[in-house]
């Protein structure tokens, strides 16, 4: 294997922040489940590795109704919690992936190359969850769905959200010991009552279902509408045609757990 | 960089992003855990980090500087296998063998844990496992054998036929 020429292990959160500095050719190293394949297979060769392993980043909090995961939180703690996230984190691959895995990997790791991934991305921005993140121009907060879009470097720290007061998942399951996930569909209502939906599995990172959204008194439309608010792909698991007929029952799944839980 | 296998306290010469399995395999010679996939889907390559089931291919070395771990030379030796080796060798848990430290040091991991014969516990503590030879009722069996600390007479199998030579299985 080709060594990086720089490792970085930072032991705090504030060394990591100043080691990543504007993240200009740094490889952040969580779990290690999707850097250490692509190193050993040779598609990647880090020129700086960040290893935050001991970087203090791991953690769920409870702060009143407000619950905050660091960003190198293990999957496997998140699995525990309301849904939707609990069973979404449950649904992500095996026992042992899942306690080397990381919340950061997740949701920074990009689109894969013959799959979907970043489960937890769905449930997150169903859960209107906050992305805070640092890099050139220092510590900021952002809505995780304008942090999934930005394209420049950005070191995550943690991700936060107020607890719904009822969530709910569907996911098509996949034959296969991994449970990739083809296509899934996470909602939440909030304390105001307003019902987010979101969809892991497409083509690109995870999508807010708007037109869904604004239809989810009615799951039947619902349903129908969430095919105009994704972009769907074929990849090794499933074609663009089968998700587009499945998303509407998925989200009509959603909405119908949503209701019997409230 | 240190790590204490089996027991033995080695201070590792490989760079901090060389894989465990690497590190194991290539530097201290340890070659129970294998090269199956390399990418965390096989599960042929797990070890025990700290007593928890860890893969090893997906690992780098630095960020288990200073861990002990486990290997299936760990467990048992050829004269006096663990008890996961005597429950695997009596229910012939093992085919081609390539899955099989894997299985074994997950399902050590499992009965560590307090598992009991649950056969769909066993089923998700071993889902990231896979037996090309197909040979998963045997390993259940094996696993869930050895969660209810089922003693076993080596010299037959469990299907009540003569063992033969295993010398090796270890």
């Amino acid at each position: 294997m080709t060594q990086a020429t720089e490792v970085l292990i930072p032991s705090t959160p504030d060394e990591a922040a100043r080691l990543f500095g504007d993240g200009a050719g740094v490889t952040v190293i969580g779990g290690g489940t999707i850097v250490l394949p692509d190193m050993t297979g040779g598609t990647l060769q880090p020129a700086k590795a960040l290893l935050l392993s001991r970087a203090g980043l791991a953690g769920v909090s409870r702060n009143g109704g407000t619950v905050t995961i660091g960003a190198a939180t293990p999957v496997a703690d998140l699995v525990g919690l309301p849904a939707p996230l609990g069973p979404c984190a449950a649904n992500i691959a095996d026992g042992e992936i899942r306690s080397q895995a990381t919340l950061g990997g997740n949701l920074c790791a990009g689109a894969g190359h013959d799959a979907p991934r970043g489960d937890l991305q769905g449930a997150l921005l169903a859960l209107d969850a906050v992305a805070r993140s640092t890099g050139q121009d220092g510590e900021s907060s952002q809505p995780l769905e304008e942090f999934l879009a930005r394209h420049d470097a950005r070191l995550l720290l943690d991700v936060s959200f107020d607890e719904p007061t009822a969530g709910a998942i569907a996911a098509l399951d996949y034959p296969h010991t991994h449970e990739y996930t083809v296509l899934a569909v996470s909602g939440a209502r909030g304390a105001d009552g307003t019902v987010r939906l979101a969809a892991t599995g497409l083509a690109g990172h995870g999508w807010r279902l708007r037109s869904a959204e604004a239809a989810a008194g009615d799951p039947e439309a619902a349903g129908a509408a969430a095919v105009a608010d994704v972009r769907l792909g074929d990849d090794a698991l499933a074609s663009a045609w089968y998700r587009e007929k499945t998303l509407p029952v998925l989200v009509r799944r959603v909405l119908t757990k949503l209701e019997e839980a409230t | 960089m240190n790590l204490t296998v089996n027991g033995v306290d080695h201070e590792i010469e490989s760079g901090p992003l060389t894989t465990l399995l690497d590190v194991l395999r290539e530097e201290l010679g340890v070659t129970s855990p294998k090269a199956g996939c390399e990418q965390g889907g096989c599960g042929a390559c797990t070890v025990l980090v700290d007593g928890e089931p860890r893969r090893s291919c997906l690992t780098a070395a630095a960020s288990v500087d200073g861990a002990a771990v486990t290997t299936v030379e760990g467990l048992g030796t050829p004269e006096h296998l663990s008890p996961i080796q005597q429950a695997f060798t009596h229910h012939y848990a093992a085919q081609c063998g390539f899955c099989t430290s894997g299985m074994m040091m997950a399902a050590q991991a499992y009965v560590d844990g307090g598992g009991t014969d649950d056969r769909e516990a066993i089923q998700e503590a071993l889902g990231g496992h896979v037996c090309r030879c197909t040979g998963y009722v045997k390993i259940i069996d094996a696993v869930a054998a050895a969660a209810r600390g089922d003693e076993f007479d080596l010299t037959v199998t469990a299907a009540g036929t003569a063992m033969t030579n295993l010398g090796g299985v270890a």
